[in-house]
């Protein structure tokens, strides 16, 4: 089932993640997954994240899918040039794999393999093109497919970035270039998501924020100092240092967040990298 | 020597657009040697875009583009010329013509694609600044490369991972290089340069093409250009 189908039917869109395992024991990843069946709509599969080496995301998106969860596939720029990116696209495509998340990637130098060769041969914005052609039946070089995948295509972008404008500037690329839907950062700020689903109403997506449950102060504050892109203001990390009930606090901030920003985007996208069992928690909360 | 090659003149043109006033800067150290950038190949470059229409403002050949301080002091000159002109045009490699760019408040095009050091080097040691990719994105971006200036090479705008203006990667030393570039070419007043999607780099650009290996260009080995060794079949 393509994402696209759902926000054309109306309704408010849940995703969340799946980490594939370091190894090849699938156990933990598809008990989480059993955890947020029937209660997302989707699961994104990440693709190294973070720059770590790990299983597959498109090995874990088919074992997703055959465990009963909708994946949505993260595909990255930087280990893979373009010869590979879009065999493993081809590859997706016979898989049954229907959603594809098209990112740059974080630079190698943040992950476990730092004296890798990064590759970055596309960005983003050309992945999401190539992937468009592909779905035209031809590839980037403008040969005739034996038979044309058909893909949702998303892409990310980062609301709380500076400058907001040249965030958008991309975007807007994305969109052109074959952006179906889109997903975002973290984000802790929710004026600044106002602020910025304002800048980009001209490109009628769909949009769903980004969340990020705090499981504590130290990992807000790890975060900030060593995740790419992601802000969690002090505000919110003396609220989690000051709590005695960590989880409760955590769920209540989730809650707060959600709903102050519902009414301006199309679906949410919850991040729980490992703590998958808070998900249904907030779900809960939130009453979605 | 960093060996360069012009770009074909209707991109030049398409570079210069609407702009009718035009300075152009020449460097006499290795673009010289590759013709692309010595007196000869400047008078020549000026009579072309006299004859597509443009007012050339005035031209200076400089001895090592890559000097910033010499540039500087040079280009500094020049300022009532260079301040009467719609743009500059950079007879030079990639670094030319962002050290232009970062010592003039003016848009830079570049004239001329990088290819390869070939061995040697101008006064700019190092390839920190010019990747030598054989297609010049300069003109895009404001003389600030994006190949070089982002970690990621990225050609279509920033990626999401960079905090107060710096790089996800060592971010005490490097700024994000596209909010350089967002800046240069807000001053400029050409942020719409950004809308453009730029298509896919060409890498094989960047291998030096054949001609080139043959030539004393390239191998210093070499007095001349030579006949390529034809393949003899052994059967």
């Amino acid at each position: 089932m393509k994402l696209a189908e759902l926000f054309e039917s109306g309704k408010f869109v849940v995703t969340a993640e799946l980490g594939p395992p370091k190894g090849v024991d699938t156990n933990k990843m598809l008990q989480n997954a059993d955890l947020l069946k029937g209660r997302v709509d989707a699961v994104n599969i990440t693709d190294q994240q973070s720059s770590v080496m790990r299983l597959g995301s498109l090995a874990s998106a088919h074992l997703v899918k055959q465990h009963g969860l909708e994946p949505i596939y993260q595909l990255t720029c930087r280990d893979r040039n373009r010869i590979a990116l879009q065999s493993d696209l081809l590859s997706a495509s016979v898989l049954g794999i229907e959603n594809i998340l098209c990112i740059t990637g974080d630079y190698v130098s943040l992950g476990d393999h730092p004296e890798a060769k990064p590759v970055f041969d596309l960005d983003s914005v050309s992945l999401l093109r190539a992937a468009k052609m592909l779905k035209n039946g031809y590839d980037m070089a403008g040969n005739k497919l034996l038979g044309a995948p058909s893909f949702c295509l998303g892409a990310v972008v980062n609301p709380t970035a500076e400058p907001l404008e040249l965030q958008v500037l991309k975007l807007e690329k994305k969109v052109v270039a074959g952006a179906e839907f889109i997903q975002t950062q973290a984000v802790y700020d929710p004026e600044r998501f106002k602020e910025f689903v304002k800048q980009v109403k001209h490109l009628k997506i769909p949009i769903m924020v980004g969340i990020v449950p705090l499981r504590s102060a130290s990992m807000a504050r790890f975060m900030n100092k060593h995740v790419a892109g992601i802000h969690v203001p002090e505000e919110l990390i003396e609220r989690m240092e000051k709590t005695r009930d960590k989880t409760g606090t955590s769920i209540e901030i989730c809650v707060e967040l959600i709903k102050e920003m519902k009414p301006f985007c199309q679906g949410v996208h919850i991040m729980a990298i490992g703590w998958e069992k808070i998900v249904p928690k907030i779900l809960d909360a939130c009453g979605l | 020597m960093l060996v360069s090659e012009l770009k074909p003149l209707e991109e030049i043109l398409g570079y210069l657009g609407d702009e009718k006033n035009i300075f152009i800067v020449g460097c006499k150290g290795c673009a010289e040697a590759c013709e692309t950038g010595g007196e000869k190949s400047v008078l020549e470059m000026k009579k072309k875009l006299e004859d597509a229409g443009k007012k050339i403002t005035g031209y200076c050949i400089i001895d090592f583009l890559c000097d910033k301080a010499l540039t500087k002091l040079r280009l500094a000159t020049w300022t009532d010329r260079i301040l009467d002109s719609d743009s500059l045009l950079i007879m030079s490699c990639g670094v030319g013509v962002q050290v232009a760019s970062a010592v003039v408040d003016k848009v830079c095009h570049p004239a001329t694609n990088t290819l390869s050091l070939g061995g040697r080097q101008g006064e700019w040691r190092g390839e920190e600044r010019c990747a030598e990719c054989g297609d010049c994105l300069l003109d895009y971006t404001g003389g600030i490369c994006p190949i070089t200036a982002c970690t990621k090479g990225l050609i279509n705008g920033p990626c999401g991972g960079s905090k107060d203006g710096k790089c996800e990667h060592q971010p005490d030393v490097r700024d994000c290089g596209w909010k350089l570039i967002y800046e240069r070419l807000k001053k400029l007043g050409r942020l719409d340069k950004l809308r453009e999607i730029v298509p896919p780099k060409n890498f094989a650009r960047a291998e030096p093409q054949k001609r080139l290996r043959n030539t004393s260009l390239w191998a210093l080995e070499l007095e001349a250009k030579q006949p390529e060794v034809e393949q003899v079949e052994t059967s």
